[in-house]
């Protein structure tokens, strides 16, 4: 596996987006969600909200890296706080 | 088609998941490692965090490449899209020449990129190319080699010869896949030929067109042996596209960290793209 | 009709820009390397088979065909076999995950090769299969898989859930009712996607090159070789590139009658 080139931090990462990935499925099997209209234009079950949510998150923090000298921490706190809000009334 | 909600389907899943993933999935990682460090060979790195994102977000290179992808791709779509309806709407429709003529119509499909790539670059040649040949005897002054319009021009054209069968084939089977019933309609109805594309023909074309579209533009955004084979991405950096400048940095000067950072960029770009894409077709689905 | 006319005319202007490329590369084929280079000339004056003689009589050349032949073929083999049941699957059947299981599938067309060389590379050479034919195959999938799901789930939404209810009261089992009923009338779905997964393994490059050296070097691969100190030979790259369409020929051919039903990917 050395050649994987493995740092802590992608590996916090990859194992942060695995558990987020495995409580998602075992909660919509205990729990089937249906879709349904938040402030999104479109319906949306949760697993498409959370895509959606990871999704612009990498845009946040790309567009911290390319406009601002800010600390990355920020877009961080902002992105946890954007998927939690887009999770509970996208 | 209502589906039945059944998680036993995933074991019939599973295994496509299970391939896809082995190739799919170690890469995209090992490429996420990369791009947060600075490689020197297989036993030295330094981790840099997200140093590379910074640099390769200003570059000015590397958005001149992606500008010049994305005016590539959407000039792809446009020319071949039609033109691919209306060699569809040209083939006929059956007897011995429809065979032949879908037989002809795939066949630069079928050529290995790199093929196509030599073909072009001969014969596009000015002093001993067909294409150059005639283009200069009729008074153009045209050279692929030293001039960067004309070897965008030759790309696009190269693409163009490449792919249009594509939609053109999508777009034939589409068609035949109409009804007679709905021509005999229309001629009651004394609808005009383009009365008839608009209203019959092309509504009944959209499902493929989809494939077609999505295809293509994922394709041709990652565009690399042909241009490669013909130019070289020159001259100059006129038709070197994303694929290439990453090559470029990844292999030529063995800028792993910071040609992978700019890959992920660039996969968030197509990854973004191919969502709309795709959001956007359900919902006309869902509305009809 | 003045109309058909038209559309005549059209398709032959069509027909002449995607051969006359073709007819030049077969027309340098038959050529000496010194009448290319020389002038431009419309037919060899020259005319030789030297170029294709080279080719058949060097087992280096012609077992870049065979390679590219063997891994096209187990790349079309894995992905029907895989991609059959999970296509029914997303057809039928609503599960936990299925929608972005899908999606992801299809993101994998679309990631960059350059950068995923080497992490390629390195993969198979870890697990032991760098220079098989194998590994070659396994890593189109990764492109041929989500395409061959895609157009199957097309077909197989195209057949009524009716039959296989009517195959289960029968008392038919999942695999045999799946092979006997079902598989036959899919057929032509399976032709297309099969030329689909040619096409698109045939003509790939930059894996297969990554992937092999020696014992499973693809044509496409060994082309690249006619670049020498001399310049390079191009008699010979253009006899090894016509050489590369003729199967490509062969597969239309077969495929031809499921075109105009199948290139419809069931979606129509």
């Amino acid at each position: 596996m050395n050649w994987m080139a493995w740092t802590d931090l992608t590996a916090t990462f990859f194992s942060v987006i695995g558990v987020i990935l495995l409580c998602m499925t075992v909660y919509e099997i205990k729990v089937p969600c249906i879709d349904r209209k938040g402030f999104l234009p479109i319906s949306t079950t949760r697993g498409d909200r959370l895509f959606i949510g990871l999704l612009s998150s990498a845009y946040i923090h790309l567009a911290f890296l390319a406009f601002t000298e800010l600390s990355l921490m920020i877009a961080l706190a902002l992105s946890v706080i954007w998927l939690a809000v887009l999770l509970r009334w996208g | 088609m209502k589906k039945i909600p059944n998680n036993k389907a995933w074991f019939l899943v599973l295994p496509v998941f299970l391939l896809v993933a082995f190739s799919a999935i170690v890469p995209i990682m090992t490429v996420v490692n990369y791009s947060v460090q600075d490689i020197f060979d297989q036993n030295t790195a330094y981790f840099v965090g997200a140093e590379w994102y910074r640099e390769m977000l200003r570059s000015p290179r590397l958005l001149d490449s992606l500008l010049r992808q994305f005016s590539y791709s959407f000039s792809v779509l446009l020319i071949e899209i039609p033109l691919g309806i209306a060699v569809a709407l040209m083939m006929p429709a059956k007897g011995r020449m429809a065979s032949v003529s879908l037989i002809l119509v795939a066949i630069p499909l079928l050529i290995p990129w790199n093929v196509v790539g030599t073909i072009w670059q001969t014969f596009s040649r000015a002093d001993i190319g067909l294409f150059g040949w005639s283009l200069n005897a009729i008074g153009i002054d045209y050279n692929y080699a030293s001039n960067a319009g004309d070897a965008w021009f030759t790309v696009l054209l190269m693409d163009v010869w490449h792919w249009t069968s594509l939609i053109a084939l999508l777009c034939y089977s589409g068609l035949r896949a109409i009804p007679e019933a709905f021509y005999q309609a229309a001629r009651i109805d004394r609808a005009s030929s383009w009365a008839i594309f608009r209203f019959i023909q092309l509504p009944r074309l959209k499902s493929v067109l989809v494939i077609g579209v999505l295809l293509r533009f994922m394709d041709s955004f990652m565009i690399y042996t042909e241009p490669f084979v013909l130019t070289g991405g020159g001259p100059g950096n006129s038709t070197t596209f994303l694929s290439q400048a990453l090559t470029k940095m990844a292999i030529g000067q063995f800028d792993i960290g910071p040609a992978a950072a700019f890959s992920l960029i660039y996969y968030l770009i197509v990854l973004l793209v191919c969502y709309l894409f795709f959001t956007i077709i359900n919902l006309q689905d869902k509305a009809k | 009709m003045q109309m058909n006319k038209r559309k005549t005319l059209g398709m032959t202007a069509y027909l002449l820009f995607i051969l006359v490329p073709i007819y030049w590369l077969l027309n340098m084929s038959f050529k000496r390397n010194d009448e290319i280079l020389g002038a431009l000339t419309l037919w060899p004056n020259d005319f030789t088979f030297d170029n294709y003689i080279t080719i058949f009589s060097d087992p280096s050349w012609y077992m870049g065909y065979v390679n590219s032949m063997i891994y096209v073929s187990m790349n079309m083999a894995i992905t029907l076999v895989v991609a059959l049941p999970a296509a029914y699957a997303f057809s039928r059947y609503k599960f936990v995950g299925d929608k972005h299981l899908f999606f992801w599938l299809l993101t994998n067309r679309m990631a960059p090769p350059a950068v995923f060389l080497l992490p390629f590379f390195q993969l198979y050479s870890s697990v032991g299969l760098f220079d098989t034919h194998i590994a070659v195959a396994l890593a189109h999938c990764l492109f041929t898989v989500p395409l061959a799901v895609w157009i199957l789930e097309g077909f197989i939404s195209g057949v009524p859930r009716e039959v296989d209810e009517t195959a289960f009261i029968d008392g038919y089992s999942f695999p045999r009712f799946f092979i006997r009923i079902f598989l036959p009338m899919i057929r032509s779905g399976i032709g297309v996607t099969a030329f689909f997964c040619f096409m698109f393994s045939w003509v790939e490059l930059l894996l297969a090159k990554t992937l092999t050296s020696v014992e499973a070097k693809p044509i496409a691969a060994i082309m690249t070789r006619t670049v020498g100190a001399a310049g390079i030979d191009w008699g010979l790259l253009s006899a090894a590139g016509i050489l590369t369409i003729v199967p490509g020929i062969l597969v239309i051919w077969f495929v031809r009658n499921h075109v105009a039903k199948g290139f419809a990917l069931g979606r129509v």
